[in-house]
């Protein structure tokens, strides 16, 4: 059977919303130490990394130069460069699921979505990695034993600063996006098992 | 009973003993725990992390600075160089700011800055600039308060000591000044007894609303007496400017005595629109004068000094109903208006009472005609006809006035060594309150206003003896901040000054605490040898003169290795912090350099000029703890004899080294 009309609107809705992330900051990185009680931070977009306030991210770069930790440079990032695809693509493919009104187009437009999450995630995390332990050999300042990975999510000390790691506005539609994705899958699927047994 | 000869005369003794200690305590002077409020400390512990109420802005006097102090803490968080040279910041030794001190006496390091002044915006301080008089060589500063730097210095010609200065009209479309020492005009030799008939005085009008273009729309000549201090009406007055005036006597010697034998000197009343009208109408003379002007851009970074030729001279006579005298006694000091515009309040300095002019008053008389006598052709109105009231006996020596906005003043008293409160209209006074010792002047945040602030009373005064720690023969000036907001006034904080306030000026923290600078762009840095990165640094060399382009950043200078100065060379070292962060200051010295250091805010170029006499290697290193590495932040700069083969060098990128020039003879190491 069709899915309801709840149902699609809710993956159409959901698709829809996530054109607000070419617009909206999907995660940010917050630092605060003594000598920085304004704070200093980065914010993750689409298809760029910019610092919270102007020349926050060459700051962050200069403070990092200190432990070795290689310069971030939005350029070299790749994924920047495929996201505004993905969200295009995501957002195309919900659409047309919604409209097509079958229940297999929408459970599988949400496992791509959800594909799609893990996969920025996991390599948001590998990026931290690299970034927080691969520093030069000749840095000026090394703690035995000490990495600078910034927490996936959450709150880390590292040195003097306090970092913090979660998502941003964009971040936390997208997350409702999904788990409205989430409940016109489960719906449809009720609205299935209830039409068979009946 | 019997009583022994011994204990008669020890019982004397003890009466005696007794009565000599009663006696000298009944002579000590009151103390001061009547006049402390009870939580004065409170009132001024600014805690840690909070911020003042009040920036203030206090002159310093022979230091040639202003100083910034936060009320009510008193504490001095900034002092900003105007007029002297400050080897800490470089100012006046670092290249970019030499311009600034250029007069058309050539480049003078010091002078004797007196009045601060904020700029105001419908007769209130709006917080966009303050200005100050340079006293010596008479000059009007600028200085910004979004950077807390000194951008913009006019000289005032045709004038000798600039002490009636600056004070803003209530839109600070002009800041005027009057001059304190008669002098020929056009200076001339001839024998200073012929004072009386050769030596004038000038008023100037300095348009200053809009930066960098300070200008003197006109200026004019005045009879030889001293000029003291001024304040433009405000309200009904506005349009008008009053200056006080001494020496009428026009003495020349002894001034003392011979300034001082007139009941009755002179409060020169300037209607400037009617002399605007007459400056536009074509009655000046064009007054061949030579003046600078000096301006600092802001992106530059770069002062630069232009010889002004002429000024627009207007004589009184030829402009009627320009300038008046008010009589008032006796050689008055400040002229102050009060914040409704109507009365017009003198200091005068050896008179026993305390004078009010009414402008309404004024006005009618001048129309009526109520002149006693003419003085080069400038009317003298009648003292009576333009009198509003006399405080009587207020104390000894009044000097200023300034006014809360509840229809009360305050005057201080230099002689006798107090602040006294009085009630305008009524004339009464109401409250005394001492100093210690011998206040000149007194500041009320937007005292001198059309909207007073009130709350506090700064006394700055000459004298200060016991009042701190002693430290030798010479001791700061002292202080005392006052509690106003009450019926009395109320002592809360004794706090030390530097140089020498002659006034001062505050506005609420609020107005600019938030739109301060924190660092310059290095993007729309357009300093003629900015280093915007290490690639861009580097050596170059025409003729005997040497130009060194670096960069200074947490924590290393780039280059800094550098070979190929010689003995004789003139080496400028341009050196850019590229930072862009707030508060992180970056220093610059080097070995035998008889200059000063450099210290440079982030995104600033400065240029430090250095003659090496001898060879050798000389070290250079950052001065300002800028980092964890701050003592790695060093250099070495290689100077060989004169006409030596060692190939100019300065290790940067391998990018940067071909844009160096080839060194001319065949290169041996």
């Amino acid at each position: 059977m069709p899915i309801s009309n709840h149902a699609r609107t809710l993956v159409l809705t959901a698709s829809l919303s996530l054109l607000s992330l070419y617009v909206l900051p999907l995660w940010r990185i917050d630092l605060l130490a003594p000598q920085y009680p304004e704070g200093l931070g980065m914010v993750i977009r689409a298809n760029t990394i910019v610092g919270r306030s102007p020349n926050d991210l060459q700051t962050i770069n200069d403070l990092n130069h200190y432990i070795g930790m290689k310069t971030i440079d939005p350029g070299a990032v790749p994924e920047l460069r495929i996201m505004p695809y993905a969200i295009a693509l995501i957002v195309l493919l919900g659409v047309g699921a919604a409209l097509s009104r079958k229940r297999w187009a929408i459970t599988a437009w949400l496992g791509l979505f959800a594909v799609a999450g893990l996969a920025g995630m996991v390599q948001f995390w590998r990026w931290g990695y690299d970034y927080g332990h691969n520093l030069a050999a000749d840095a000026i300042i090394k703690v035995p034993g000490m990495a600078y990975q910034p927490p996936l999510i959450g709150t880390k000390q590292l040195l003097n600063f306090t970092a913090s790691s979660w998502p941003a506005q964009g971040g936390f539609v997208a997350g409702a996006a999904f788990i409205a994705g989430a409940v016109a899958v489960w719906l449809s699927g009720h609205e299935a098992r209830v039409a068979a047994r009946s | 009973m019997k009583i022994s000869r011994q204990t008669i005369a020890g019982a004397v003794a003890i009466a005696a003993a007794g009565a000599l200690l009663f006696a000298c305590q009944t002579t000590q002077p009151k103390t001061q725990s009547s006049l402390v409020g009870g939580d004065a400390a409170q009132r001024v512990y600014v805690a840690p992390g909070s911020y003042d109420e009040f920036y203030a802005f206090l002159s310093g006097g022979f230091s040639g600075q202003i100083a910034v102090y936060g009320l009510p803490s008193g504490r001095l968080i900034k002092v900003i160089p105007v007029f002297s040279q400050n080897p800490e910041s470089a100012w006046g030794y670092a290249e970019e700011t030499k311009p600034m001190l250029m007069t058309s006496y050539g480049f003078i390091p010091w002078d004797d800055s007196h009045h601060p002044e904020l700029s105001m915006t419908d007769g209130v301080p709006d917080g966009r600039w303050i200005f100050i008089n340079g006293n010596n060589t008479p000059r009007i500063a600028r200085i910004d308060l979004t950077t807390m730097t000194t951008t913009e210095i006019i000289q005032l010609p045709n004038s000798a000591g600039g002490h009636a200065s600056p004070f803003t009209t209530p839109d600070s479309k002009y800041v005027v000044s009057a001059t304190r020492f008669s002098v020929p005009i056009p200076n001339a030799d001839v024998p200073i007894a012929s004072y009386k008939d050769n030596f004038r005085g000038t008023l100037s009008f300095v348009t200053a609303d809009q930066p960098g273009k300070m200008d003197i729309a006109f200026q004019i000549l005045m009879p030889g007496f001293d000029y003291d201090l001024g304040h433009a009406g405000k309200g009904p007055s506005d349009g008008w400017f009053f200056f006080t005036s001494y020496n009428s006597e026009q003495a020349n010697t002894k001034l003392e005595v011979n300034a001082s034998q007139n009941d009755k000197d002179f409060i020169a009343a300037v209607n400037y629109k009617q002399a605007e009208q007459c400056v536009a109408a074509g009655k000046t003379r064009t007054f061949p004068s030579r003046y600078a002007h000096n301006v600092m851009d802001e992106n530059t970074h770069t002062a630069t000094s232009t010889m002004m030729t002429s000024v627009k001279m207007l004589d009184p006579r030829d402009c009627p109903g320009a300038v008046y005298y008010l009589p008032t006694p006796k050689s008055p000091h400040g002229v102050d208006v009060d914040p409704t515009g109507e009365y017009i309040v003198a200091g005068g300095k050896l008179a026993t009472v305390i004078p009010v002019h009414s402008f309404t008053k004024m006005q009618k008389a001048i129309a009526d005609k109520a002149f006693e006598k003419e003085i080069a052709g400038i009317p003298v109105l009648t003292y009576e006809a333009v009198m509003a009231g006399e405080v009587q006996k207020p104390g000894l020596g009044p000097l200023h006035t300034e006014f809360d906005g509840k229809g009360y003043a305050y005057t201080s008293m230099f002689i006798s060594s107090e602040v006294v409160k009085w009630k305008l209209g009524t004339w009464e006074v109401v409250d005394r309150a001492p100093t210690y010792y011998s206040i000149g002047h007194l500041m009320i945040p937007g005292g001198d206003s059309k909207k007073p602030w009130g709350k506090y009373l700064v006394a700055m005064n000459k004298i200060t003896k016991d009042r701190y720690l002693p430290t030798g023969p010479e001791l700061f000036q002292s202080a005392q901040l006052y509690d106003i907001s009450g019926d009395k006034m109320k002592l809360l904080l004794d706090f030390p000054t530097i140089g020498e306030p002659h006034y001062a000026q505050a506005l609420p923290a609020s107005m600019i605490k938030d739109k301060q600078v924190k660092f310059y762009s290095l993007a729309g840095n357009t300093n003629k040898w900015v280093t915007r990165s290490e690639a861009e640094g580097g050596i170059t060399r025409s003729g005997k003169r040497v130009d060194i382009k670096m960069i200074a950043i947490r924590s290393h200078f780039a280059p800094d290795n550098i070979e190929g100065v010689q003995v004789g060379d003139t080496v400028y070292f341009h050196v850019t912090n590229i930072e862009q962060d707030w508060d992180i200051m970056h220093g610059f010295a080097v070995l035998g350099a008889e200059n000063s250091e450099l210290i440079l805010a982030p995104g600033e170029t400065r240029t430090m000029r250095w003659m090496p006499a001898a060879p050798g290697v000389y070290p250079f290193y950052c001065t300002d703890f800028c980092s964890a590495l701050h003592q790695e932040m060093q250099g070495y700069v290689r100077v060989s004899p004169a006409g030596s083969n060692v190939a100019l060098m300065a290790n940067i990128s391998k990018k940067a080294e071909s844009q160096m020039s080839a060194p001319k003879a065949p290169t041996k190491k």
